[in-house]
Order: C-alpha cells, then sequence, then structure tokens
C-alpha cells in the first residue's frame, strides 16, 4: 500500500446510517475521506424495520436533506409504500413513513459513496484507535495496515462488543450475521467512559407462508410527496404492509416460557428502550392487553422475506415458532430468520460537545447509535453534523450548533450532549420546546440556508429553494390581499362547502382559517395560481394558524436569548464561588456552551445561573 | 434579559412603620404614572431624579383610593439599579403593599426574582466589581431560602390542590402526546368532549383556587372570623377588646347581642373580619331566635370561629352542641372569666369535638389580650403566610399567583382551539404550556415526565 493510500483528512469507521452521511459530508466539504466497513455489501444496512420516518424522525430525515445530506434522496428512490401519519392531528406532527427495499437503499447508498469525488469506501476492520498527545491520529486495521487521518469519526453502531441472544442461546456477533467489534470496543474502553445498552428485533418470515385472509391489509398513498427537496411527487404502484395482532394464547405461551427469556432470565444487563419493548416486556407490562398489533412488512421488491414488526423477542428458537403460530394469519408461518436481542457498548454522549468532537480526544467525533441513540434517521441526523464539524475543524473554522428552536437535528444533539441518555435514544415530538415551527414542511426554510452556507448545497438548489421561498410568501400575501364575501353568488359556494356564509366582505387569508376550509378549496372561489404541492400545503399552514406561529417565534426568541450567552469553553467552575457541588460536578463534565444549555442541565439550579450571569459580566468588565 | 421592569415589595411583612414597594426597568414610571395622582397633579414620569411627592394611590380599574403614599423617583443610571426607579411607601400595612405590587403587575412589570435589583445593580455598572461575590452570596441565600419556602409549600395545601389539577391535565397531555407521537399504535383517539370536560374541570378549580387562595382572601378582604358561644360567656367582651372600643353592648343579661355585628380590624398586618354573633340558646323570643339561627349559619361561612366559654359556670348542653357542631373548623377556644374561680375544668370537654382547636384562658374583664390574639395569629399563619413571615413568604405566593393565572390562560387558550375545531398539536401549546406553569409551582421538569408517563401509560413501539 502506497503511502498516499494511508494518509487522511478525515477517517469515518463504520458505514451504517451515521458513518454515510459523515463521510459524504466530509468528503463533499472537499476533505480526502476514508470511510470504513467491514463489510461492503453491508453497507447502509437497515437491520431493523425496513422503515424510515414516522413521528419526528420524518422531520429528521427532512433536516438532513435540507442541510445536504443523502439519506432524503435514497428513501425517496427505494421506496416501497409511504404514508403520512397524523394528517388529521395538526400541521407540526404529520410525518412521512415510508418502507423501502431494503437491498435496493443499500445499493443506492453504496452507488452513492462509490460515485462521490474525496470519498474512499474501504472494507476493513479497525482494531485499534491511535491517540497521540491528546490528539487522534489514525487507525489500525486487522491486516495490520494503518490509516493515519487528523480526525476520526467513529459511527460503529451496535457493534462495539455486540452479543447476541436468542433466548437461552448467546453468542458474540452482530446484525445479520456479521461479526462484532471486539478489540476495537477493548481499545475505546480505555480511553472514553461506556455504557451497555441493549435493543431487539423480530423473526423475519417467508410472505408466502401466510394466510392474508386474516390479515388486515395496510395499503399506502398514491403519489406521495417524497422526503427529499429534490424529489418532488413520487408515483408508483406501492406494495402493501399487513396487520394482525397477538392473542391470550400468545401470551399464555410467552408467560409461560418468560424465565427463558434472555431479558428476564438476567443473561442481558444492558438498557433497553422503553419505545421499543419485545413481546414479553408489554406482555409483562401490561397484562390486562389482550392482544397486541403485529405489522407485517415486506423487506423488497425482489424478496419475500417479511419483517414481523411488533414481535421484537429474546426468548428461545422453538417459543418463537410457537407463539407465532397462534397468532392469526401466521398459523403456518415458515420463519427465515429468529428474532435476537443484541447488547452493545456505546458512548456516554455527556463526553461529547455539541460539535460531536469529544472533549478529551482533539479530532475524535462519535456519530449514531455510539451515542447511545436508536434509529436510522437519528443516526443520519448526527453524521452529517459530525461530518460537517470535521471539515470545518480541519479548515480552522468554528463548528456548527444547531439550536433547538431550529430542529430536531438541535433537539437530538443538544439533549444527548446535555442530559446524557440512560436508555437508547429516539426522537419524538414531545422533546421539542418548539414543535409548531420544528416542521416537516418548512425543514428546508429552516436548515437550507445552513447547509448552502456550509457548502454542502449548491447553487442549483439554492436557487430554487429560494424561488420556493418565494412563491409561498407571494402567495400568502395575496390570499392576504384578495378580498370576498358579501354577496349571494359567494354564499352559495361557502354553503356547499359547509361553512357559515358571509354577512360582509372578508379576506382570503381570514376564509382559509376557518378549520373547515381547505387551501384547494378557495379554488372555488378565486383563480389559484399553478402552484406546487408542497408550495400550496406551506401556504395553507402559514395563513390557518399564523397565530399560533407568530406566538411560538416570539417564544423561540424568549428561549435563543440564552442560548446566545455563551460561556468559555475553558472555564475552570471549580473556581466559581457560590455554585452548589453538584452544579460544579454537572457544570464540569457537560461543559456547556450557553446559559441555555447550563439551564438545563439537571441539577443546576436558578441560583447557579444567577451566579454565571454574574461571572460573565465580571470577565465582560475585566476585559473591557 | 433585563429588559423587563421588575416590581416587589421592599419590606418585611408584620413589621411595624412603613411598607415599600419597589419598582425597577425602562416601564417603573409608566406603571407609577398610572396609579399614583400627586397633590400637585404632576405625574411621577415628569418628576426629576431623587425626587419624592406625597399623593395617593389610586387603583386605575375602580378609580378608588388604595392608601395614601410618598412616591420616590430615581432615575436611571443614577438610582440604585441603574434603571429608573419607583418606590411606594405607604402605612397601609400588608393589604395595602400588596394591592400596590398586584397592581404594578398588572400594568407589566414582572415579579422581581430573589436579589434581582441587587443583581442589576451589579449588572448596570452601579456595584463594583470588587463587590462581585457579596452579591452572589445576596442571590445565593435569598433563593435557598425561597427554595426552602418552595418545600414546604410542596407539602403544603396549595400544591396538594394543584396536585389534583396536574394529575387530570398530566393524563390528558400524555394520551395527546402518546397519540400523537405514536400514531400507529393503537391508542384510543380522544373525543372532543372529553377533553373539553378535563380542560373545563381544570380551569373550574384553577379558578376556586385563584379566588380562594388563602393569602388572596386574607388580602383582599380579610378573613372572617366568627365570635360564638352561648349567652353571657363575654362574646361582645371580647370583640370590644380586640377593637379596642366599646363597639357592642355588653351586660349581665344573657342575650344581650340579638344580631350579628361585623368590624374589620388588622391583627398585626393580618386583616380579619370580627363577627358578633347571638348568643346560642333555646329562645321564645323571636328577634333573638333570628338571631340565633344567624349565628349558627355563620359557622360555615366562616374562616375562623372563636368559641368563648364561661370558666366559671357549669358546662351546658350548648357549649358541647357548638363544640360538635363546629369541629370541622379552624378554632380558637377562649376560656373566659377566669378571674372568677373555675367549676369545671379541660378534661370535662369532649376530647373528640376539639380537634385542632387552640384553647386559652383569659379573664376579659381584667387580663391581658395577648394569648388569644396569638392563637389567632398561630392560626392565620399555619394556613396562610409561614411562622417568621418575610417578605419572602408573600413574594412567593405572588409568584404562584402568577403562575396559576398564567396556566389559567393557557387552559383558557386550549379550550378554544379545542371548540373553534383545530387540531390536536395546536390544543397541546396551551395544555402542555398549563402544565409548565403549574410545574413553576412545585419546581418539576414537565417534559420529561410526561415522556416518561407516556411508556408508563402505553403499551407502544414495536
Ligand atoms: N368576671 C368576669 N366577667 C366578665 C368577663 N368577661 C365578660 N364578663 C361579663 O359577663 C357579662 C356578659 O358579657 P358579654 O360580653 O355581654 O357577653 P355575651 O357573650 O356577648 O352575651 P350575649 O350577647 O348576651 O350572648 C358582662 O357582664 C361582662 O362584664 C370576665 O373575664 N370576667
Ligand atoms: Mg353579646
Amino acid at each position: 500500500m502506497s503511502h498516499r493510500d494511508r494518509r487522511y483528512d478525515v477517517i469515518v469507521v463504520g458505514a451504517g446510517h451515521a458513518g454515510c452521511e459523515a463521510g459524504l459530508a466530509a468528503a463533499r466539504l472537499g476533505k480526502k475521506t476514508a470511510l470504513l466497513t467491514f463489510s461492503l455489501d453491508n453497507v447502509a444496512l437497515l437491520p431493523c424495520n425496513p422503515s424510515i420516518g414516522g413521528s419526528g424522525k420524518a422531520a429528521l430525515v427532512r433536516e438532513v436533506d435540507a442541510l445536504g445530506g443523502e439519506m432524503g434522496r435514497i428513501c425517496d428512490a427505494a421506496l416501497m409504500q409511504g404514508r403520512m401519519l397524523n394528517t388529521r392531528k395538526g400541521p407540526a406532527v404529520q410525518s412521512l413513513r415510508v418502507q423501502l427495499d431494503r437491498k435496493l437503499y443499500q445499493r443506492r447508498m453504496k452507488y452513492v459513496l462509490e460515485t462521490t469525488p474525496n470519498l474512499f469506501l474501504k472494507e476493513g476492520l479497525v482494531t485499534r484507535l491511535l491517540v497521540e498527545q491528546g490528539r487522534v491520529v489514525g487507525v489500525k486495521l486487522r491486516d495490520g495496515t494503518t490509516l493515519y487521518a487528523p480526525v476520526v469519526i467513529l459511527a460503529t453502531g451496535t457493534y462495539l462488543d455486540s452479543v447476541i441472544h436468542i433466548g437461552d442461546v448467546r453468542y458474540s456477533g452482530a446484525p445479520q450475521g456479521q461479526h462484532p467489534a471486539i478489540e476495537l470496543a477493548q481499545s475505546l474502553r480505555n480511553l472514553l467512559p461506556i455504557v451497555r445498552f441493549k435493543t431487539g428485533t423480530p423473526p423475519r418470515v417467508n410472505l408466502r407462508s401466510l394466510d392474508y385472509s386474516k390479515l388486515a391489509k395496510l395499503e399506502g398513498e398514491n403519489p406521495l410527496e417524497g422526503f427529499s427537496f429534490e424529489t418532488g411527487s413520487i408515483e408508483i404502484e406501492q406494495v402493501p404492509c399487513w396487520v394482525t395482532y397477538t392473542n391470550e394464547a400468545t401470551h399464555a405461551i410467552i408467560r409461560d416460557n418468560l424465565h427463558r427469556a434472555a431479558l428476564y432470565s438476567g443473561a442481558i444487563t444492558g438498557t433497553g428502550p422503553r419505545y421499543c419493548p419485545s413481546i414479553e416486556s408489554k406482555v409483562v407490562q401490561f397484562p390486562d392487553r389482550t392482544g397486541h398489533q403485529v405489522f407485517i412488512e415486506p423487506e423488497g421488491w425482489e424478496t419475500n422475506e417479511g419483517y414481523l414488526s411488533g414481535l421484537s423477542t429474546s426468548l428461545p428458537a422453538e417459543v418463537q415458532v410457537e407463539l407465532l403460530q397462534t397468532i392469526p394469519g401466521l398459523e403456518n408461518v415458515e420463519i427465515m430468520r429468529w428474532a435476537y436481542a443484541i447488547e452493545y457498548d456505546c458512548l456516554d454522549p455527556f463526553f461529547l460537545d455539541s460539535s460531536l468532537m469529544t472533549k478529551e480526544i482533539w479530532g475524535l467525533f462519535c456519530a449514531g447509535q455510539i451515542n447511545g441513540t436508536s434509529g436510522y434517521e437519528e443516526a443520519a441526523a448526527q453524521g452529517i453534523v459530525a461530518g460537517i464539524n470535521a471539515a470545518r475543524l480541519l479548515d480552522g473554522e468554528s463548528p456548527i450548533t444547531i439550536p433547538r428552536s431550529q430542529a430536531y437535528i438541535g433537539v437530538l444533539i443538544d439533549d444527548l450532549v446535555t442530559k446524557g441518555t440512560t436508555e437508547p435514544y429516539r426522537m419524538m415530538t414531545s422533546r421539542a420546546e418548539h414543535r409548531l415551527y420544528l416542521r416537516m414542511d418548512n425543514a428546508d426554510a429552516r436548515l437550507t440556508p445552513l447547509g448552502y452556507q456550509v457548502g454542502l448545497i449548491g447553487e442549483e438548489r439554492y436557487a430554487a429553494f429560494q424561488a420556493k421561498q418565494e412563491q409561498i410568501a407571494q402567495e400568502v400575501e395575496r390570499l392576504k390581499r384578495t378580498p370576498v364575501g358579501g354577496d349571494a353568488e359567494t354564499n352559495a359556494i361557502l354553503r356547499e362547502l359547509g361553512t357559515t356564509e358571509l354577512r360582509h366582505g372578508i379576506t382570503m387569508a381570514e376564509l382559509l382559517r376557518r378549520p373547515e376550509i381547505s387551501y384547494d378549496q378557495l379554488g372555488r372561489l378565486c383563480d389559484l395560481p399553478d402552484l406546487p404541492q408542497n408550495v400550496r400545503s406551506s401556504v395553507e399552514i402559514l395563513v390557518k394558524y399564523e397565530g399560533y406561529l407568530r406566538k411560538q417565534q416570539a417564544a423561540i426568541e424568549r428561549f435563543e436569548k440564552l442560548e446566545s450567552r455563551l460561556l468559555p469553553q475553558d472555564l475552570d467552575y471549580t473556581k466559581l464561588r457560590g455554585l452548589s457541588r453538584e452544579a460544579v460536578e454537572r457544570l464540569t463534565l457537560v461543559k456547556p456552551r450557553s446559559l441555555g444549555q447550563a439551564a438545563r442541565i439537571s441539577g443546576v439550579s436558578p441560583a447557579d445561573i444567577n451566579v454565571l450571569v454574574i461571572y460573565l459580566e465580571t470577565q465582560k468588565r475585566s476585559e473591557g | 434579559m433585563t429588559d423587563q421592569t421588575i416590581a416587589a415589595i421592599a419590606t418585611a411583612i408584620g413589621e411595624a412603620g412603613i411598607g415599600i414597594v419597589r419598582l425597577s426597568g425602562s416601564k417603573a414610571l409608566e406603571i407609577a404614572d398610572q396609579i399614583f395622582s400627586s397633590r400637585q397633579g404632576l405625574p411621577p414620569s415628569s418628576l426629576p431624579g431623587y425626587s419624592a411627592r406625597y399623593g395617593r394611590v389610586v387603583d386605575p380599574e375602580t378609580k378608588r383610593t388604595v392608601d395614601e403614599a410618598v412616591l420616590l423617583v430615581m432615575r436611571a443610571p443614577r438610582s440604585y439599579t441603574g434603571e429608573d426607579v419607583v418606590e411606594f411607601q405607604c402605612h397601609g400595612g400588608v393589604v395595602v403593599v400588596q394591592r400596590i405590587l398586584e397592581m404594578a403587575l398588572r400594568l407589566g412589570a414582572r415579579l422581581a426574582e430573589p436579589g434581582e435589583f441587587t443583581k442589576r445593580a451589579f449588572l448596570n455598572g452601579r456595584i463594583d466589581l470588587s463587590q462581585a461575590e457579596a452579591v452572589i452570596d445576596v442571590v445565593r441565600s435569598r433563593t435557598e431560602a425561597s427554595l426552602e419556602l418552595a418545600v414546604d409549600q410542596l407539602e403544603g395545601s396549595l400544591s396538594r390542590r394543584i396536585g389534583a389539577i396536574r394529575e387530570h391535565l398530566y393524563d390528558l397531555v400524555v394520551r395527546v402526546e402518546a397519540i400523537i407521537d405514536y400514531p400507529e399504535d393503537d391508542i384510543p383517539e380522544m373525543e372532543m368532549d372529553e377533553m373539553a370536560e378535563v380542560i373545563q374541570a381544570g380551569l373550574a378549580e384553577l379558578e376556586r383556587l385563584l379566588a380562594t387562595a388563602d393569602q388572596g382572601k386574607v388580602l383582599r378582604e380579610g378573613l372572617k372570623a366568627v365570635i360564638t358561644g352561648k349567652p353571657n360567656v363575654g362574646k361582645s367582651s371580647l370583640l370590644n377588646r380586640l377593637l379596642d372600643e366599646q363597639r357592642a353592648l355588653v351586660t349581665d343579661i344573657p342575650g344581650t347581642t340579638r344580631d350579628i355585628i361585623e368590624e374589620v380590624l388588622n391583627l398585626k398586618g393580618i386583616p380579619l373580619r370580627l363577627i358578633d354573633t347571638a348568643g346560642i340558646r333555646e329562645s321564645a323570643d323571636v328577634v333573638e331566635r333570628l338571631g340565633v339561627e344567624r349565628a349558627v349559619q355563620l359557622w360555615s361561612e366562616a374562616d375562623l370561629i372563636i368559641h368563648v366559654l364561661d370558666g366559671s359556670v357549669p358546662l351546658t348542653e350548648e357549649d358541647f352542641q357548638i363544640l360538635a357542631q363546629t369541629k370541622d373548623k379552624h378554632r380558637v377556644v377562649v376560656i373566659n372569666k377566669s378571674d372568677l374561680p373555675r367549676v369545671w375544668d379541660l378534661a370535662d370537654l369532649p376530647q373528640a369535638d376539639l380537634g385542632g382547636a387552640k384553647i386559652v384562658e383569659i379573664s376579659l374583664l381584667e387580663g391581658e389580650l395577648d394569648p388569644v390574639v396569638d392563637a389567632i395569629l398561630d392560626l392565620v399563619m399555619q394556613g396562610v403566610v409561614r411562622e417568621g413571615t418575610s417578605s419572602q413568604a408573600i413574594i412567593t405566593r405572588a409568584r404562584h399567583k402568577a403562575a396559576l393565572e398564567q396556566a389559567k390562560g393557557d387552559l383558557e387558550q386550549a379550550l378554544e382551539t379545542l371548540t373553534s375545531g383545530l387540531p390536536l398539536d395546536l390544543i397541546s401549546v396551551g395544555l402542555q404550556g398549563a402544565l409548565e406553569h403549574l410545574g413553576e409551582i412545585t419546581g418539576e421538569t414537565v417534559r420529561e415526565n410526561v415522556i416518561d408517563r407516556i411508556f408508563a401509560q402505553f403499551c407502544i413501539g414495536k
């Protein structure tokens, strides 16, 4: 291997969803980037559901796309079915969820990686991280070679010293029959604090063995607005998903065999996510429920494998067969892969700053499940931020930090580095303070300017973005100016639309504020310009909920004031008089970037914040 | 951060002498203009710095005079805080001071945090750098005192009552959030009526709480203290002694008082509405019988019952009946006429009916009144203002009241959003806001609690 092949600007370890975005971002920002994976056949693997999006997560995908990431585009290309969830629950929480062809997703992503300039996708098992004098310098591979780079991004997913449990059987292993990263885990344990988490997957079955007459069919929506700004509307022949339920017979089998479940026998010690409980946990924790939902999701266009969402379990193989056979439609089920629980090492995210670089080791970034999150979308979101910040670090530029008030990406990273996490972290809209603003429809408005400024969004895309914003603004203005009503003809139409008649004239915007009136219905009363669907829905939201959005904006401004009061990163909290001992400990650990972040740390009281305010003032004065 | 005008009571309550309400910030003078009218008719905002004026504090809503007061004006940057500062100094005791504070808050000031005036003084360069540490101490110690207070109140009645509303709101919010965040799990949808019911119940309870909040009541109209007992025990004598004037007729003829007599009294800063009533007995006299009925009726309306017994004559059925019928009330039992020989002792009273009553023994004819006054204050302090009360006590409570009012506003918004047929995520803004404001009183982190409860209550996830 030549010298040139061994020196990089950035090395990304792991080509899962975090690694792919990180590698792409760094390479696209001009950094010579090595992206290392155990197996080139497992790039961008979706080891759990072949599905992306959903509440909170869909907004993350749109945000990654708005910043110039890849996930959205690949999803749109690999889509087999898609639905908008929560359509009747309000503008802020509508979310796209799509079923994907697992292999297609991987192939598409791999092709993008292979064709991106500056990016070098390589097979290689990293055994050791090389650190010298507090700086990362490279990685050592199993084949004996060493790769050098001043910046390394760890995106190792659930592979660190992972152990697979299938009931009482337990072996060192990784998803999809791969290998765990044992040496790397050991090397990291010496450098950083480690916690142990677990998660699980359900069995995969051959779809030909199902009795569809007993299953409920779940169709997708066609056509469908895709994830990426560049995709627009997707019109394909979609495949359905299927729904069935467990019953008392299923639950009886589970109860009888509980002692053999790795989760209950004590074999697993790691902390599992509450939002992704195994079927045995559901049966134990909710004994009154007589049935639990099971979604049957196809895994691809060219495979007959199906994913039994809702049936994640750590029960032994023979019990898995027995319990599946009690479920309507699955009486003759053929299991192709066993369900398993997996335990793995991850880092305590307290040891990262908001740029996702470790505080102790210069140049070492971590992204994805290694930081204690779960989910492809959460991983990709961290990946793109780590990739951008890695490049900026090398360029001597300050890292980007996305505020909580601007994006779910901001909420995600801030939660991780400020509060740590005691279970695998999943995004939920309930985690965001300013949910009305963090919508799917305006992700581009929120983040594309940043993507452009950073250099991941090109001129052409940016121009298209600006044109869309302009269209939205103009149409909103037009509706506010256009009068309507007062006459008999209009009232006749309003009656037909099932809304109250107008005694006197109002504006179109005012009419649209009525809950029962949609933007498209305004077309009955005036000529509507020919606008794309995404523009029309943004206009509708902006006009309909204007009052609420304005209030939210005011709340965001108040919130951001504290966020903009920065704290020095080298501040020695033990030297500040007046802080409580607990506050000193937590502040020293977290090293908050701003007063706002400090206030969110548990154990830091308003009185402690006052002390910090006063400290900042004394600093300002002694400098000025 | 310092663009809001802050206000607080600057003197401890219960202390003799003047009470001071202080405002600091850009709107201080503007607020003063609306509530202060000087003899000369000049608005405070036209006064130069370091000037004082005598005048009247007038409630801008009712146009009624609240009290006479001295107004002090200090202008930025030459004031203690470095901002425009206005001080109202008055003699009227807690009620007046509290009224002025409430008006200032209504007109846009925000209640000052503990130590905030000092902090602003520092931030505006009015206090030297070398004093910064002293400032931290002030902020620190006062805040800690208020934290302690918060803990006390956590166990107190306010928190308990908020607790019930909070639980219902949590249930609602948790369901709403679970529905939003887990659209594919089969969580039952919320019916509009069901939500409206919970919100309305919450609103009603908040309104009750705000209306009867002990503090608010004490401060606005005074505690209703009803003096009761059988005839001739010394009820009217007690009223007269407390008022320090011959307000009610006192004779040795049982049944002298035949109607109710009501007087307002300021008892060491605590306003009382003192009510003397007819002695309780079976009577043939129509007027007296009506008086007795009225007296019995008053028991249920009373915040405090002062039951007078005569220690010099044997106990009778009337004494026992009154004790039994008022046992759910805050009570002071006064055993009067201790100058005369006692013919019964405490053990003769039915202990079960005495409850938590404070018992004092005095002679209204020749003894000191202190034991009665102390007993009343004790009870009031327990329920309303804490013992060893300081300015903190009332400030914290004003803060609570503000938080309750904000919670109420949020719920009203949620209800309006709901009834106008708007979607769930908009409704949740008001619901979460209300929970967060209630959380300010109890000091909890609502967002994380909601997430925890979602997982505890619903079987979700795949
Ligand atoms: N010796 C003695 N006499 C008292 C004392 N307190 C009150 N008295 C006398 O008891 C009599 C009744 O006093 P009131 O105050 O009129 O009693 P009351 O309870 O209001 O009586 P009614 O209005 O008739 O129900 C008067 O003659 C008082 O002077 C006391 O402490 N000692
Ligand atoms: Mg009398």
